[in-house]
């Protein structure tokens, strides 16, 4: 069969060339080349910065300028995440941390609103999946506040609690919370009749029948609300970072843009999508233990 | 004073086209002694699972009541046990889980060892040595109801309740679990009450076979007592000279209703039998009723 032929990593690598080549070319500069300029207009050009005189005696871009003169090329970036990982663990100053640390703050953080916003969404998910009454009256304010961007809630929150910290944590709380809650609810009210009929028959207490029965019955569903959520905290946690000014890498690649350095605008991008993946994975494989086959 | 004493149990449902109340049976009246095996049989819709399910304590009555042992049934509990048609086994535990779940429930004050020791005793029971550590999944449909016979008599119940329980397993695998059955409940002798399609298999297994009309309004026509000694199996049952006498019976009974149409939705109530039901014993009139 065509289109099964062939080693996907093989294709991966050569698409990774082609787009690094592709920057590469792309970016490249010209060296400067002082032809058909004046001595006077070099002597202009040198006074703003744009040139430098080397020390041989030509002229050639002046490098810092340069930082900001269009896209940075891989390499640049190459040599940037090169400088960052060797200090990776050093703390220059209150706002200047290496980025083991950014990485550390960031997932904590993370962490702390995924995990409350998933203990809270699955209780009360279980509570009105259980009661079709009570989930017919919240329902209409599930729909209201689901579609909130959680960004939207964070002037009102940073007023209410006046602590950027915590902000950033209820931000990606706000994040996660609704597809868990959502289809928690659908899945504990869509979960076969004949489990409780059996929890029911052998009398298990109501502690045992939500433990043994109701959670890991509808636990396919609730990984797939928790997947969702994932995935929208993750994307929620990077702006919070930026606008509330919390140590983290979101906020790296903010600082980077302040601090005019796009070569370490695409590292801090690229630092989130590698945390964004590892922690997916193993996301991943968390559920993998939970799920079953009908 | 039998028993488990089904008394006049009526069950409606609210219209699904509006206003008003549909009769699924009525006033359904068995008296079931300790010990004994009673089937029911009825076409589709006549609400057989229904009463069974009112049995468990898994649904509720509209009118009537159940006495077992002389205590009102109110809600489900392990003295009434259930096999179900879809064998209701949890797919996220393994066999041996299955059933001790089950176990665990029935017999709290029982240590772990204990606990252990009855359920891999059912587990053989059913001959699935081997197998309990998998997964449902992993099962057929035999192997499957197999764990559901074996949960079901392991919390040792008064009252085991068979809802069409091999109705989803193939022909030849069916009459190879009904002996198993048959063997489980000669050594444990509970009350069972049954619901089936199967002619058959209700001969087989049943002492009294209750033959019901179609639904709405559906009632218990005919009370046909399986005049044929145990032990039975399969192979010898059929020479029996009550064996097709009782079969004809039961299928010319379910043959005429089905004309009757399924009933269900809104068709006219089958109104050609009334009254008492009808006690059918060939034992005692040789030539058959009418």
């Amino acid at each position: 069969m065509s289109g099964r032929k062939g080693n996907p990593w093989l294709i991966s690598s050569f698409l990774l060339v082609v787009f690094l080549v592709a920057w590469h070319l792309f970016t490249l500069r010209a060296a400067f080349d002082p032809k058909g300029l004046t001595e006077e207009q070099l002597q202009t050009m040198e006074f703003n910065g744009d040139i430098v005189r080397t020390p041989d005696g030509g002229y050639a871009w002046n490098p810092e300028k340069e930082k900001v003169k269009g896209v940075p090329g891989p390499l640049a970036v190459v040599q940037k995440a090169w400088l960052e990982l060797g200090e990776a663990f050093v703390k220059k100053g209150t706002n200047d941390h290496g980025i083991a640390y950014l990485v550390v703050y960031t997932v904590s953080r993370f962490a702390a609103g995924f995990l409350a916003a998933s203990v809270v969404a699955i209780l009360l998910g279980v509570l009105l999946g259980l009661n079709r009454v009570l989930f017919r009256a919240v329902n209409p304010y599930i729909q209201i506040l689901k579609p909130i961007s959680p960004l939207a809630w964070m002037p009102l929150l940073l007023y209410t609690v006046k602590d950027p910290k915590w902000t950033a944590v209820l931000v990606v709380f706000m994040a996660a919370l609704w597809p868990t809650l959502a289809t928690t609810a659908f899945g504990v009210s869509s979960l076969r009749k004949d489990y409780l009929h059996v929890a029911a028959i052998v009398q298990l207490s109501w502690f045992k029948r939500l433990f043994k029965v109701i959670l890991p019955g509808a636990a396919p569903t609730i990984v797939n609300g928790l997947r969702i959520s994932f995935g929208s905290a993750l994307v929620a946690v990077v702006p919070a970072e930026m606008l509330l000014g919390e140590l983290g890498v979101g906020y790296l690649s903010w600082i980077e843009w302040n601090n005019l350095d796009i070569a370490g605008v695409i590292f801090a991008i690229l630092v989130v999508g590698v945390v964004g993946v590892i922690l997916d994975s193993g996301f991943n494989k968390l559920a993998g233990l939970v799920t079953y086959q009908e | 004073m039998s028993f488990l004493k089904i008394d006049h149990v009526s069950k409606y449902f609210p219209n699904p086209s509006g206003t008003g109340q549909v009769c699924i049976f009525k006033d359904v009246t068995i008296k079931i002694e300790k010990g004994e095996f009673v089937t029911t049989i009825g076409h589709s819709g006549c609400g057989k699972t229904t009463l069974l399910n009112i049995i468990a304590g898994l649904e509720t009555m509209s009118e009537g009541g159940i006495i077992l042992g002389g205590k009102e049934v109110t809600g489900p509990g392990l003295d009434r046990m259930v096999v179900f048609q879809t064998f209701s086994l949890m797919p996220w535990m393994t066999v041996f889980q299955n059933i001790r779940l089950a176990v665990r429930a029935a017999y709290p004050e029982w240590d772990r060892e204990k606990i252990t020791a009855h359920v891999h005793k059912y587990i053989d029971l059913v001959g699935l040595k081997g197998a309990e550590d998998k997964r449902p999944t992993a099962l057929s449909g035999g192997m499957k109801q197999r764990v559901g016979l074996a949960r079901a008599f392991s919390i040792e119940p008064k009252v085991l309740l068979l809802d069409e329980p091999f109705a989803q397993i193939d022909a030849l695998t069916r009459g190879v679990i009904q002996e198993e059955l048959i063997q489980m409940w000669n050594t444990s002798r509970n009350t069972v009450f049954m619901v089936t399609h199967d002619v058959d298999e209700a001969i087989l297994l049943s002492d009294r076979i209750m033959l019901m009309t179609n639904g709405p309004s559906a009632r218990i026509a005919e009370i046909v007592d399986v005049t044929i000694p145990r032990p039975r199996s399969r192979d010898t049952i059929i020479e029996h000279p009550h064996y097709y006498k009782i079969r004809n019976h039961i299928i010319h009974f379910l043959v005429r209703h089905a004309k009757h149409g399924t009933g269900g939705d809104g068709g006219p109530p089958d109104q050609s039998v009334s009254g008492e039901p009808v006690e059918v014993n060939f034992a005692r009139d040789s030539s058959g009723p009418r």
